[in-house]
């Protein structure tokens, strides 16, 4: 079936099987590989991405629901000239990542998290990111990166 | 003797990592995000019994699908093997090693195991066709329980006639009889079983794989997502019968390890044996739910531990029997895991040659096991740290009192322990210190003294937990003593380019620890220039020829060691020709900021970038000097390190509900010098959680026919930010003497102290109500369970 889905501001249009899901035609179609698989259960959100302004993990919907629907995923998410998003900078900065695997899905979830919740505490971060997992970090400095960019 | 390195400058500091830019924009790229044009996708179709007889392979319908190039059976493919999977570490001369080839041809051993396998152009095709093989068995009776196991009731692996792969014995005795007569002496003796359950270690990224044959130019590269390619290298030639020199292996960005791409896996080895057989490039990405049943699972012990102590506490002898389950076949290192912790269930406490360790290891109808984080030495220290506890409540003594009696003194360092390893360097006491200051111990006690009465619904618990982790491995004649199959040393080369840019080559193979970041401090703070003029080149074995790879927190204490070696080399030609340049003796020349200063004559200077493009031109070299700025080193540890501390859990237990909530973490852990302490810190917090689900949530379960019930994330309980808590750390620094940077290693810390530190917390708020044990992982079901039966089933 034919669909068209903008994925960072650029419509990418190709004719998928019906059971595509939405993180196979990013990565595949689109050729972004940013955006990661990490499970078959929709349980570690590293495939997380926005779709339509809303963090969504891409593996738990098809393609074609996406169709004519707007994705940003984290190639999106840096400015033009290179400079990161305040996301991405507060990542940096506090160590929240390690082999950087879950980092674009959390990445996407923190930001929208943020949308919901401009000033989070602690356990809002905590529960907010319940849905992405990570292996590496414990957590710990996740958390102290999304409270510090709220902080910003 | 101490060689501390002065840390200046860069070394030491909060730099933030090199590698976060392009992690951070997708930008990096995983095995699976590798565009290989013309790629046939490999699908394995897997045994759904733990145990049976393939009776027929039925790959025709496969065939005829659209897109499919081949499926095989394993007895199609028997032929493609140069020798069985590669086991490297046969710790007994007659340890039993049943063949294990990449696909089972005539019997299945686990739910998981390979039978066949298809080769499409798309994966959709391949899996699709896959669902088409038609694999008929006859299910045989499994083997699940590790005493079952023992018992040879049912032999798995027929050609050995047993189930047991080895028995090794470690007995220290200043004179024989000494274990037996220090029990029959002691004052206190404990005896406890504790259950190491298995664990699936769920690195985020899943494996996955592409073989690229060059069939004209000769060399097949293997991309894969491992921690190991040097090593994956030598294996893939020996089971293949390529020739070494044409095996290329590259790990791209890797997603995390923990041990579990510490192998040689079944699906490389297909891809590799396919690509070459088709001519074209073959890849496979693993599902997570083939990753839980099919990459190895960790842990797997039952432990039988005894202590014996003198009437002031002090321990006077440790017995140990260990039953390890290896599972269906031994991968690479599976036989030595419990190895690695026999030097262990001692602690950091003063032990004298009174210690008897045996460890028979037996084969099950599982996913085979293999090292995570930490292998071995959690599962001793979770021991030790328990049975200490226990000691305490027999004695009816503080538990972190007992230990400050038991710790090995400061002054005695470095110790020679009853196992004849020497202890580097420790501050148990420091380090114990610190953490009771930082979780406030006094008032917590205090304070259960008014919650914990009868009654009380939630009760308060702190455990304790001291720990070594043993680590820098290692020195390559101690593992020859182990029967370890390869050495523990570890390669640099530093080239200053012409312009005064640093390529760093390293043996070590990074998937998360930020090496690129900590090798350029390293390199920054010896050469005098900055980290960003530092490139490190790694996990290419085409642009890193020679390295034995990153497990066992051996990267900083072997690889970054190795880079300041070769700094110093440089260094040292460098100067000869600053020498010749400046007309001075060598002898009077000063490094430091980048540049060589004749002493006494500041005026009389030459910076490293002169030196640099002076090597390059080699228009004026000293005599017999050859051209260009590198050195190489290959550094064989002396010793292991010794990195050790304290790590202090507090915890409210629902006696309703058996839910348990950590109010606090406390880690004080000592790596020696620290590199780069927010490294450092995202190390320990990562180990602990890691440790902690352990203790608290995970648990690869199988059911009595060896079904894993726990094959997804849905499933296996990897916790979410929501499930854990903050972590307060704290440093002491107690330099290693044994290497120039004072370095220790820091990687599986964390999980090693944080299992026992949990679950004595647990056990501790729960003392007033007779729980003595605590089952892992301690889920509110258990708790409650345990709470029920402690109270007479009353509740």
């Amino acid at each position: 079936m034919e669909i068209s889905i903008t994925i960072n501001g650029k419509a990418v249009s190709a004719d998928v099987e019906p059971r595509t899901l939405l993180v196979q035609f990013i990565r595949e179609t689109a050729g972004l590989t940013g955006t990661n698989i990490g499970c078959d259960t929709s349980s570690c959100g590293a495939c997380s991405i926005h779709l339509d302004g809303e963090a969504v993990k891409s593996c738990t919907i098809l393609a074609a629901q996406a169709d004519g629907g707007s994705v940003t995923t984290i190639e999106g998410l840096a400015s033009a000239d290179g400079t990161l998003h305040p996301m991405q900078q507060a990542f940096m900065e506090n160590h929240g990542l390690q082999c950087g695997y879950c980092t674009p899905g959390m990445v996407m979830a923190a930001t929208s998290l943020l949308n919901d919740i401009p000033n989070p505490s602690e356990e809002d971060v905590r529960i907010g990111l319940e849905g992405n997992l990570c292996r590496c970090t414990g957590y710990h400095n996740i958390v102290q990166a999304v409270l510090a960019c709220a902080n910003k | 003797m101490t060689m501390t390195h002065e840390t200046t400058g860069v070394l030491g500091t909060r730099m933030l990592r090199k590698e976060d830019p392009a992690l951070l924009t997708g930008e990096a790229r995983f095995t699976a995000d590798l565009a290989i044009p013309g790629a046939l996708h490999l699908a394995v179709i897997r045994s759904p019994y733990a145990r049976a007889r393939i009776v027929s392979v039925d790959t025709s319908a496969a065939r005829a699908h659209a897109g499919v190039r081949a499926a095989y059976s394993g007895a199609d493919l028997a032929d493609l093997w140069a020798g069985p999977m590669p086991c490297a570490w046969p710790v007994t001369a007659d340890m039993k090693n049943p063949a294990h080839l990449p696909l089972a041809v005539s019997q299945a051993n686990y739910v998981g195991d390979g039978v066949a396998c298809v080769i499409a152009e798309t994966a959709e095709a391949a899996r699709d066709a896959a669902e088409l093989v038609d694999v008929v068995y006859e299910p045989l009776e499994a083997v699940i329980d590790l005493e079952d196991a023992v018992s040879d009731r049912v032999v798995i692996h027929d050609e050995i006639g047993t189930n047991k792969s080895y028995t090794w014995d470690l007995k220290v005795e200043e004179q024989e009889g000494d274990v037996d007569a220090a029990f029959a002496a002691a004052t206190y003796t404990v005896k406890e079983r504790y259950i190491q359950q298995r664990l699936i270690p769920a690195a985020m990224e899943p494996r996955a794989i592409v073989a690229v044959p060059q069939p004209f130019g000769g060399d097949m590269t293997l991309y894969s997502a491992t921690q190991i390619p040097h090593i994956l290298k030598v294996m893939v030639a020996l089971t293949l019968g390529i020739p070494e020199h044409q095996m290329r292996v590259i790990a791209p960005s890797v997603g995390g390890g923990f041990g579990s791409k510490l192998n040689v896996y079944a699906e490389e080895l297909l891809c590799v044996a396919l690509a070459r057989k088709h001519n074209l490039p073959v890849r496979w990405t693993e599902t997570r739910s083939e990753g839980c049943q099919a990459t190895i699972h960790g842990r797997g012990q039952i432990q039988d531990i005894e202590l014996a102590a003198d009437a002031n506490g002090r321990l006077t002898a440790v017995r140990v029997r260990l039953i390890g389950d290896m599972g269906a076949y031994l991968q690479l290192v599976t036989p030595g895991v419990p190895l690695l912790g026999a030097f262990l269930y001692a602690g950091v406490y003063e032990l004298p040659k009174a210690y008897d360790f045996s460890c028979t290891s037996v084969f099950t109808n599982m996913t085979p096991t293999d090292a995570y984080r930490g292998a071995g030495r959690p599962e001793a220290t979770y021991a030790i740290e328990r049975a200490m506890d226990s000691l305490a409540a027999t004695i009816g003594i503080d538990p972190l009192e007992l230990r400050r009696r038991n710790f090995i003194p400061t002054d005695k360092y470095p110790y020679e322990a009853f196992t004849g390893l020497v202890y580097d360097s420790g501050n148990h006491d420091g380090a114990a210190t610190l953490a009771a200051e930082l979780v406030g111990y006094d008032a917590i006690r205090a304070q259960q003294k008014t919650q914990n009465v009868d009654g009380a619904k939630r009760r308060l618990g702190i455990g304790v937990s001291t720990y070594f982790e043993m680590c820098g491995l290692a020195p390559s004649r101690v593992l020859a003593s182990l029967n370890y199959g390869a050495g523990g040393w570890e390669a640099a080369t530093v080239r200053v380019l012409p312009t005064n840019k640093i390529q760093v080559v390293t043996g070590a193979s990074p998937h998360g620890q930020g090496h690129e970041t900590a090798w350029s401090m390293i390199v920054a703070d010896k050469l005098g220039v900055a980290p960003e003029d530092v490139d490190v080149l790694h996990s290419d074995t085409a642009i890193s020829p020679l390295g034995l790879d990153t497990y066992g927190s051996r990267s900083l204490a072997v690889g970054g060691v190795a880079i300041a070696m070769a700094c110093d080399k440089v260094i040292d030609k460098a100067r000869e020709i600053a020498a010749h340049q400046l007309e001075a003796n060598p002898d009077d020349l000063e490094f430091a900021g980048g540049a060589f200063t004749v002493a006494g004559s500041p005026d009389r200077s030459m910076p490293l970038a002169a030196i640099a493009f002076e090597a390059f031109t080699a228009h004026n070299l000293p005599d017999g000097l050859e051209p260009n700025l590198e050195a190489h080193t290959t550094y064989d540890p002396p010793n292991f390190s010794w990195p050790f501390g304290t790590h202090m859990c507090v915890v409210e237990v629902d006696v309703e509900t058996g839910e348990i909530e950590v109010l606090k973490y406390v880690a004080v852990d000592d790596c020696g010098n620290q590199v780069n302490p927010l490294i450092v810190d995202g190390q320990v917090h990562g180990g602990i959680i890691q440790g902690l689900a352990q203790a608290l949530f995970e648990e690869a379960v199988f059911d009595s026919d060896g079904n894993l019930r726990t094959s997804t994330l849905a499933d296996y309980l990897v916790p979410a930010a929501s499930d854990v808590p903050s972590i307060v750390t704290g440093h002491t620094v107690t330099p290693s003497p044994t290497n120039q940077l004072g370095v220790k290693g820091v990687g599986e810390a964390g999980t090693i102290a944080s299992t026992p530190a949990v679950i004595n917390a647990v056990v501790d708020a729960l003392s007033g109500l007779g729980v003595r044990n605590m089952p892992m992982p301690a889920s509110p079901n258990t708790v409650w369970s345990v709470i029920n039966a402690a109270q007479g089933g009353s509740q």
